[in-house]
C-alpha cells in the first residue's frame, strides 16, 4: 500500500511562478501548502540568468535574475511555506496524487485538494528544427550554455555560431563574448528577430557581432567535436537557396530555437494541451480543464518578460486559495478564440459577471505587423480594438478588456486588422 | 602474452569475450573507442530477425535462426530487455504478394517457425495504422526488438567481469607474424597475443591485411534513421518491413524496446567507412518510406536522428573463422544484417571453430552466468524504491529529466567493469539524454557526475572518442 501525505495545495515548480503562486494562495489563508522543486535551489531558470533587466514593472527596478527570485524565495520563506528541494515529480495521477523522490525523503506520495502546475519551460533542441549532419560534441542549447558558464563555471567552446535569435540566443551572445569566446554571428531564419528589441542592441550591436536574418544553418561538420558548420540563405518558404551555403569555422554551435512548455506531467494527469503552442488551455482563474488544477508561469505559454509570470502566478495562487476554501467560480463562462494571425490567447475562456473592473488577455502573433490593430469581437461586433505601431512574434502581447465588455458578450474572437 | 586477442568491442568482439571467457584463457578485447558499441552495433535497427529473408545455406541464414533461438535466455542473463512483437512483411499487390510468399517458403527452408501469410484485410485489424493498399503480409512470430548498443555493452561487460580486459581506446594499427605469437601494435602501445579475433567491422578488410589476408573486403553502406518521440508508441505494435531488395531489408517502421518508434533505415553505398552524418535527403527518404507503409506517421515528433554504416562483405556472407593467410587470425567479418540478431550464434561457432582448430580451452571453475540487472526506482513499488533509497540515496535524485534516469543509475553505470566514460557512454547504459530534450537538461549534471567518479576534471569529459571534449576551459580555480 502506498503511504499518501494529505495537503491542501501542491505546487510544482519553484521557480517565479510556483514560488509566487504560492506566496498568494498562503496570503489567502492557505496553510498547509508544499512546493516540490527538483533544482538545488528555488527560483527556476532565473538562477542562471545574470543580467540584469528583470523586475521592471513589478519593482521599478532592474534587478538580475537570482535577485529577482531571491526576493520570493525570502518571502516564502518568512512566510513559512514549505519548500521540498532535490525533490522530482514523477506523475501526477487524475485523482490529485503526486508522486516524488528525493535522496532524503525517498518516494513520497501526496495527496493535494488543489494543485498549481508550474513547471515552466524547456528548450527545443537538434531534432526539433530536422538540422542534419555529424553529430559531434559541441552543439549545445543556448540555456544549457548558460547554465555551464553561469553556474558551473565551464566555458564550453572557444569560436562559436548562434542558431536563432531568440532572446536567450541574444543575451549568451554577449556572455560568451564577455568569457573570450569568439562569437563569429548569429543566424536567424526568419526576417526579424524573435527577441526583445533591446536585446539586440545591447547583445550585438554593442560588441560588433552580426545577425544574418533569412539564413540557417543546413550542416554540422565534425566527426568528433564541431569543426565548423555550413550556414545558407533561406527563400520565402524558408528552404535554402542552393548557391548561398557558405562554411562557417566554429567549435560550438550553439542553438537557441524556442522554447516548449514542459508539460510531460500535464499530459500524464489528462489536462488539456494547446496543440499550438504545447502549453496548458486555463481560463481567467488559472484553472485547467480539470478540477482542483492550475497552472501558471512558462508551463501555460512562454513569458518573455518574468513580471508578467509573477502577475498570472499570483492570480493563479489566490484561484487555487478560494477553490480550496470551497469559494469556486460558477458563473457562466465564454469561449476567447485567436483569429487572424493571433496564435493563441491565454486565457482560453473568461467568466461573466465577476466582482473586478478589468480582465488580461496576453497572446502572440504570428508574423511581423506594422501599424495594424488589435481586434476584439463578438460575433460581427466590434467589442474594442487598440492601435499598434508593431506587433512581432518574439514579443508577447497583453490587452485589458473592462469586465462590462465581457459581461455582455458571447464570445471573444482576438485578431490583427492590418 | 595473451591467448586470446579481440579487436573490436561490437556485438560481434563482444559476445565472443564472453563465450570464451568461461575458459581459462587470458583475453583481452581492444576498443578504438572509448566504450563498447561504436561502430555498426551503436546504430541500427535493433531488430532480432526470424530468419526468413537470408539464403538457404548461407552462414547468414543458419546464424540467424540459432541466434533467435538464443536470445530469449541471452537477454534474461544479460539482463536486457527484449520483446518479441512479432513482424509484417507487408506486400503492396500482386508482385509483393508473390514475394511475401517466397520469403515464407525461404523461411521454412531455413528453419523459422511462427511464419503465416495474413491477408491485407486482416493485417489492418491487428496494425490499423496500416496503409490500406497492404494486398497481404508475411507474419513472422519470433520476430523482436532489442537494443543494440546494449547488447554490445552488456556482453563486453559481463565479459569483464570473467576475467576479460578491456582495453579502451586502443585503435589497432598493426600487426605482425612473430612466429609464435602475433605482435600487436595499438596507439597505446604494444601487445603479444597467441591468436587475434578480428571483429572489426567495417575495418575488419583493413585488419586482415596487416596480417596479409585479403581474401574479402568490405564496402560501407549508410542507413539514416529518426527516432519519434514516446507519445508515438502504439501507432505500430510490431516490426513492419516493405519487401526486402538487393540493397537490403528495406524501410521499416518500428517501436523500439524502450517505448519509441524508429523509421528507417536508407541504404546508400558510402566511401568513408566513418561517415555517420545524417542528410536531408536521407532523413526525408526515410520518412517518404515510412509513410508508405504507415501513412499516418507524424515525423514532427521526431526526437533525434542517427545513420549507420554497414560493413557489407564483398563475398555475399559472413566472413567467420580461421584466416587461410595466418593460421593465428580468426575473422568475424563482413557482419551486415542479421549480425545482431547471430551474435551470440556467431560466438558459439567462432569458439567451436577454434576448439577444432586446437586451440586449447578448458572450463574455468568459476564462472559468473548473470549480469546484474539495474535498479530503475521509476518502476519500483513505494516501499522497495524507499528501502533502496535508504541505503543509497543517489537513487532519490533524478538527474535526466526526461527518462526519469537516477543519479544512483549513472554511478552504477559508471562502476561496472568496462563502465561508462563519457556522456555517450552514460546514455546508452541508462538512457540519460535519450528522451525528448536530448541532454538540454541533464548534459551539464552527467558531465559533473562523471568528472566526480573517475576524480577528472569537467574539461576532461568527452562525448564519446577521444577527441570530442565538451567542455573547453574552466571559470574558476577547481
Ligand atoms: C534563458 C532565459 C532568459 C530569460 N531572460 C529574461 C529576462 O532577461 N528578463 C525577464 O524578465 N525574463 C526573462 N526570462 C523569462 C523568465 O525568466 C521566465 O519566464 C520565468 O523564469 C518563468 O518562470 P516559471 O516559474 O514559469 O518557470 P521556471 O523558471 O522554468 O521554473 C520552473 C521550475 O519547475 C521545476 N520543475 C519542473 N518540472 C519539475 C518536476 N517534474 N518536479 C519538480 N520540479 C520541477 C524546475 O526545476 C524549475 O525550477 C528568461 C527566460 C529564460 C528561459
Ligand atoms: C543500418 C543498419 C541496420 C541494421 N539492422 C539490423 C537489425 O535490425 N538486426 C540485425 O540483426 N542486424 C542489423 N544490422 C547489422 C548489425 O548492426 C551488425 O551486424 C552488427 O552490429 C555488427 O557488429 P560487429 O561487432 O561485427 O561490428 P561493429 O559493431 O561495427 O563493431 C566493430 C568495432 O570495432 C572497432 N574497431 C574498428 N577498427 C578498430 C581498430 N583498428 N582497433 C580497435 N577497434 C577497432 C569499432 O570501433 C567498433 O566498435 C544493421 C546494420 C546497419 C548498419
Amino acid at each position: 500500500m502506498d503511504i499518501c501525505i494529505d495537503k491542501d495545495l501542491v505546487i510544482v515548480g519553484g521557480g517565479p511562478a510556483g514560488l509566487a503562486a504560492a506566496i498568494t494562495a498562503k496570503e489567502n489563508g492557505i496553510d498547509d501548502i508544499v512546493i516540490i522543486e527538483r533544482d538545488k535551489y528555488a527560483g527556476g531558470v532565473l538562477r542562471q540568468c545574470i543580467h540584469d533587466g528583470f523586475g521592471l514593472q513589478m519593482f521599478g527596478e532592474r534587478l538580475t535574475g537570482p535577485e529577482y527570485a531571491a526576493r520570493y524565495e525570502e518571502k516564502a520563506k518568512e512566510l513559512g511555506i514549505e519548500i521540498k528541494l532535490n525533490t522530482f515529480v514523477l506523475d501526477i495521477t487524475g485523482d490529485k496524487i503526486v508522486r516524488t523522490v528525493s535522496p532524503d525523503d525517498g518516494m513520497v506520495f501526496y495527496k493535494a485538494k488543489a494543485i498549481v502546475l508550474a513547471m515552466g519551460c524547456r528548450e527545443k533542441s537538434r531534432p526539433a528544427i530536422m538540422l542534419t549532419g555529424e553529430r559531434p560534441a559541441g552543439v549545445y542549447t543556448a540555456g544549457l550554455v548558460q547554465r555551464l558558464i553561469n553556474i558551473d563555471g565551464f566555458v564550453p567552446g572557444k569560436e562559436a555560431v548562434i542558431l536563432g535569435s531568440g532572446d536567450i540566443g541574444l543575451i549568451m551572445a554577449r556572455r560568451l563574448t564577455l568569457e573570450g569566446v569568439n562569437v563569429k554571428a548569429v543566424y536567424e531564419l526568419m526576417s526579424y528577430s524573435s527577441g526583445l528589441k533591446r536585446n539586440i542592441v545591447q547583445c550585438l550591436d554593442d560588441y560588433g557581432i552580426p545577425l544574418y536574418l533569412d539564413h540557417t544553418v543546413v550542416n554540422i561538420h565534425g566527426k568528433d567535436r564541431v569543426t565548423g558548420v555550413t550556414v545558407a540563405k533561406v527563400d520565402e518558404k524558408k528552404q535554402p537557396i542552393p548557391g548561398t551555403e557558405e562554411y562557417v569555422q566554429c567549435d560550438m554551435l550553439v542553438l537557441s530555437v524556442g522554447l516548449i512548455p514542459e508539460n510531460e506531467l500535464s499530459k500524464g494527469a489528462g489536462v488539456e494541451l494547446n496543440p499550438v503552442t504545447g502549453g496548458l488551455f486555463v481560463d481567467d482563474n488559472m484553472s485547467t480543464n480539470m478540477d482542483g488544477v492550475f497552472a501558471c508561469g512558462n508551463v501555460v505559454h512562454v513569458h518573455d518578460l518574468v513580471d508578467f509570470v509573477t502577475i498570472e502566478s499570483n492570480n493563479a495562487g489566490k484561484c487555487a486559495a478560494d477553490y480550496i476554501k470551497g469559494k469556486k467560480n460558477e458563473g457562466e463562462a465564454i469561449e476567447v478564440i485567436p483569429e487572424n494571425g493571433v496564435r493563441y490567447v491565454v486565457p482560453s475562456t473568461v467568466h461573466k459577471n465577476c466582482d473586478r473592473k478589468t480582465a488580461d488577455f496576453m497572446f502572440r502573433v504570428g508574423k511581423v505587423y506594422k501599424d495594424a490593430r488589435i481586434t476584439v469581437y463578438d460575433g460581427d461586433r466590434l467589442v474594442r480594438s487598440f492601435k499598434k505601431s508593431i506587433l512581432t512574434p518574439g514579443e508577447m502581447e497583453k490587452i485589458k478588456l473592462a469586465q462590462m465588455d465581457i459581461d455582455s458578450a458571447s464570445q471573444l474572437r482576438i485578431g490583427i486588422e492590418e | 602474452m595473451y591467448d586470446i586477442f579481440i579487436i573490436g568491442s561490437g556485438v560481434s568482439g563482444g559476445f565472443i569475450a564472453l563465450e570464451l571467457s568461461k575458459y581459462d584463457l587470458k583475453i583481452a578485447i581492444a576498443e578504438k573507442s572509448l566504450d563498447p558499441a561504436n561502430g555498426c552495433s551503436r546504430a541500427n535497427s535493433g531488430i532480432v530477425h526470424g530468419g526468413y529473408d537470408p539464403i538457404p545455406g548461407t552462414l547468414k541464414a543458419k546464424l540467424n535462426v540459432r541466434g533467435t533461438e538464443m536470445m530469449l535466455e541471452m537477454a534474461e542473463r544479460l539482463h536486457i530487455d527484449y520483446d518479441r512483437c512479432g513482424a509484417y512483411v507487408i506486400a503492396f499487390g500482386e508482385d509483393d504478394d508473390k514475394k511475401a510468399y517466397e520469403l515464407y517458403q525461404r523461411g521454412l527452408t531455413n528453419g523459422v517457425e511462427h511464419l503465416s501469410i495474413v491477408s491485407g484485410d486482416e493485417l489492418l485489424k491487428r496494425e490499423p495504422n496500416i496503409s490500406k493498399d497492404v494486398t497481404s503480409a508475411l507474419h513472422s512470430g519470433t520476430t523482436g526488438i532489442i537494443s543494440p548498443y546494449k547488447m554490445a555493452i552488456a556482453s563486453t561487460e559481463l565479459a569483464c567481469t570473467n576475467g576479460v580486459e578491456f582495453l579502451r581506446a586502443h585503435t589497432v594499427i598493426g600487426m605482425e607474424d612473430m612466429g609464435d605469437y602475433i605482435r600487436i601494435d595499438t596507439d597505446k602501445g604494444v601487445y603479444e597475443a597467441k591468436y587475434v579475433v578480428n571483429a572489426a567491422g567495417v575495418n575488419s578488410a583493413k585488419i586482415a591485411r596487416m596480417l596479409g589476408d585479403d581474401s574479402f573486403d568490405i564496402i560501407a553502406r549508410k542507413g539514416e534513421y529518426l527516432i519519434l518521440d514516446k507519445s508515438e508508441s502504439g501507432i505500430v505494435n510490431s516490426v513492419i518491413f516493405q519487401m526486402p531488395s538487393k540493397m537490403g531489408k528495406g524501410i521499416l517502421v518500428s517501436p523500439t524496446i524502450d517505448g519509441n518508434v524508429l523509421l528507417g533505415p536508407t541504404s546508400h553505398n558510402v566511401d568513408d567507412m566513418y561517415d555517420k552524418s545524417t542528410t536531408k535527403d536521407g532523413i526525408a527518404e526515410a520518412i517518404r518510406g515510412a509513410k508508405r507503409s504507415v501513412p499516418t506517421v507524424n515525423e514532427r515528433k521526431l526526437i533525434t536522428m542517427f545513420a549507420g554504416v554497414r560493413s557489407v562483405p564483398t563475398t555475399g556472407d559472413f566472413v567467420i573463422g580461421q584466416s587461410k593467410a595466418n593460421p593465428r587470425l580468426f575473422n568475424v567479418a563482413g557482419i551486415e544484417s542479421p549480425g545482431l540478431t547471430s551474435s551470440p550464434a556467431i560466438a558459439e561457432y567462432l569458439v567451436g571453430i577454434m576448439k577444432d582448430c586446437g586451440i586449447e580451452m578448458s572450463t574455468k571453475k568459476t564462472y559468473v552466468m548473470n549480469r546484474p540487472a539495474e535498479k530503475k526506482p521509476r518502476l519500483m513499488s513505494q516501499a522497495d524504491a524507499n528501502a533502496l533509497i535508504a541505503k543509497e540515496p543517489a537513487y532519490g535524485k533524478i538527474v535526466c529529466r526526461c527518462e526519469q534516469v537516477t543519479e544512483g543509475e549513472i554511478l552504477d553505470a559508471i562502476r561496472r567493469p568496462a563502465g561508462a566514460v563519457t556522456v555517450d557512454g552514460v546514455k546508452m547504459r541508462v538512457r540519460a539524454g535519450m528522451g525528448r530534450c536530448q541532454g538540454g537538461f541533464c548534459t551539464s549534471r552527467v558531465i559533473e557526475i562523471l568528472a566526480r567518479e573517475l576524480g577528472v576534471s569537467q574539461t576532461e569529459i568527452r562525448k564519446q572518442n577521444e577527441d570530442s571534449k565538451m567542455l573547453y576551459r574552466t571559470l574558476r580555480e577547481e
